[in-house]
């Protein structure tokens, strides 16, 4: 991980500080103050990403890689800049393992697309888990439909973790690919990704984890957990939308063909045909969101700045206390109790539906999600159409928390 | 916004409570209805015999809203000719998402314009017309529909 002094000096958070860098939870929703509790979903952005953002387009946007002129060396080096941020923050062997997706959907979609096509076969399996968010399920099942490849799913338990014990029965001879969450955007369970990438690794087997959840609320580092492949994205981590990572390997990338061909992943082109761009611009076709590049930069130093120990720290002593102040509401059941779990909580009140408690809450200025999560086989193994979902990040306080809480108890009794 | 216009007594009445929640057996028409932003799934059952709606219920699971649009939307429609329950779904579009309400219409609808507090919460109106798309729906007795 790369250690920031400033970070290892830090040794607390304060709240008031870290609150004040967010221009957006400062307002009034339906007359009362925001508690912003959708996270999971997308997180806010500090000022600093903000403004890094808006600087680049005041004073460096150019095309990169293309012109000689110096806004364009600008945006190269603010664009590649933020590459090397990256790399450092997940801790890469090189910034040609760190490639610029529109988010962890399409760093899938690229693997599963440019990796997978040219590596199943007929009756090669790809193991996945029950806990899988729809991104990593629906991109193996286009390329198994491509392929003839089969899509295997390992099971979870009654609190929401994937059972180990079948995943290793499941790895077998067929297995070619193994793609797991990091952290359950439904749940909060904190996957066993070290004894999964063990028992694939003594099988020889790639393994690619969806950090989407992950790299926000605890420190990755990608050579320590020797996965093959690691996608995320920047509104999650307070970075920009549609912009997004694929870490990978880089003698995996090397031998990977391209996913979209065009400009700037080229080094030759003819009619006879073309040399294609080295790493990591080969799978960077087309103009790409240099902002949002930025912006993510921005946000991996601000982050870093905080400290990710920080941050995991706080976390942890907010989802203590929601799940306890939650758990006091009568009815309420909270789906997903496996013991390792980020700060998210779903939810369901007796006799009434997520939708409700959603529209409800809302009303008291407090947003949450509420709905299948993008994950509907989890919602059909605990028997539910829907959940609602509170999910926490270093900004957010214990009152809001106990809000939530009070809220809940008033959607009881509108519906007693 | 006050919240009781959505979630009028009528409303939490028919959540609690709703009216013609079985099935109706062949002969018979049916649809599903699914919300794939909520989860809701509807299945709506009608007897319809000379030209009139004799019979209708529905099963299924959605929020307060949807159930009880589904609830007094069965109710109402007993008695009624396929013609004017298809006119009836065309005025209840007008009362989910329209910009105004017509007291007179209002007045007509009798129950289900407790329905018309839905139009100040646009991500709700969804709830509302699924069950009417079904119905819709059943009355062509075509295929599954969904609101997405």
């Amino acid at each position: 991980m790369s250690a920031n002094p400033e970070a290892v000096l830090n040794a607390e958070l304060d709240i008031e500080t870290v609150r004040a860098d967010f221009p957006i939870l400062h307002q009034e929703v339906n007359g009362r103050t925001l508690a912003y509790l959708d996270n999971a979903a997308s997180a806010q952005r500090p000022r600093q990403v903000i403004d890094a953002v808006s600087h680049y387009y005041s004073s460096d946007h150019a095309n990169v890689h293309r012109g000689v002129h110096t806004l364009s060396q600008r945006a190269t080096d603010a664009f590649e800049g933020a590459r090397a941020k990256v790399r450092r923050f997940i801790n890469a062997g090189s910034d040609k393992e760190i490639v610029w997706t529109r988010g962890t959907t399409e760093a899938i979609n690229l693997v599963a697309q440019s990796w997978g096509r040219t590596h199943l076969g007929e009756g090669d399996e790809v193991l996945i888990t029950w806990l899988e968010h729809h991104a990593n399920i629906v991109p193996w099942q286009i390329v198994c439909e491509q392929t003839g490849a089969r899509l295997v799913v390992t099971p979870m338990d009654d609190t929401g973790q994937i059972r180990l014990d079948e995943f290793e029965r499941l790895l077998g001879p067929k297995t070619r690919m193994v793609a797991l969450g990091h952290v359950s955007n439904a749940l909060g369970t904190v996957n066993p990704v070290r004894d999964v990438v063990a028992m694939a690794k003594a099988r020889d087997v790639p393994v690619l984890l969806d950090g989407a959840q992950a790299v926000p609320h605890m420190a990755v580092d990608v050579q320590d957990l020797d996965c093959d492949f690691y996608a995320f994205s920047g509104h999650k981590m307070f970075g920009p939308t549609g912009i997004g990572v694929l870490y990978g390997r880089e003698s995996m990338l090397a031998e990977m063909p391209p996913w979209q061909g065009g400009g700037d992943m080229i080094l030759a082109v003819s009619f006879d045909g073309t040399v294609y761009n080295e790493l990591p611009w080969k799978f960077e076709a087309g103009t790409p969101n240099i902002a949002g590049a930025v912006g993510l930069g921005a946000a991996v130093d601000y982050l870093d700045g905080i400290g990710m120990s920080n941050i995991a720290n706080r976390e942890a002593s907010l989802l203590a206390h929601a799940t306890r102040v939650l758990e006091e509401v009568p009815g309420l059941r909270i789906i997903g109790t496996a013991p390792g779990k980020a700060a998210v909580i779903s939810f369901i009140l007796e006799g009434i539906h997520p939708h409700d408690i959603g529209t409800i809450v809302d009303h008291e200025g407090i947003a949450i999600r509420t709905g299948h999560h993008c994950a509907m086989p989890i919602m059909e193994h605990f028997g539910v159409p829907a959940t609602a979902r509170a999910s926490f990040a270093f900004y957010n306080t214990e009152e809001e928390a106990d809000r939530l809480a009070q809220a809940l108890l008033k959607v009881r009794e509108m519906f007693a | 916004m006050d919240l009781n216009d959505l979630y009028r007594d009528v409303i939490v009445d028919h959540n609690r409570s709703p009216r013609n929640f079985r099935q109706i057996e062949p002969p018979r028409r049916e649809a599903d209805g699914f919300n794939p932003l909520c989860g809701d799934k509807l299945h709506v059952y009608l007897r319809i015999s000379d030209d009139r709606i004799e019979d209708a219920a529905f099963e299924g699971s959605g929020c307060a809203i949807s159930v009880a649009s589904a609830s007094m939307m069965t109710e109402f429609l007993k008695g009624k000719t396929e013609a004017e329950a298809l006119d009836l779904f065309e005025r209840m579009h007008e009362l989910l998402t329209g910009e105004e309400a017509d007291l007179d219409e209002l007045a007509s609808l009798g129950k289900l314009a407790a329905l018309s507090g839905v139009r100040q919460y646009p991500t709700r109106v969804k709830c509302a017309s699924l069950c009417w798309h079904t119905m819709k729906s059943a009355l062509a007795s075509g295929d599954a529909v969904s609101t997405e």
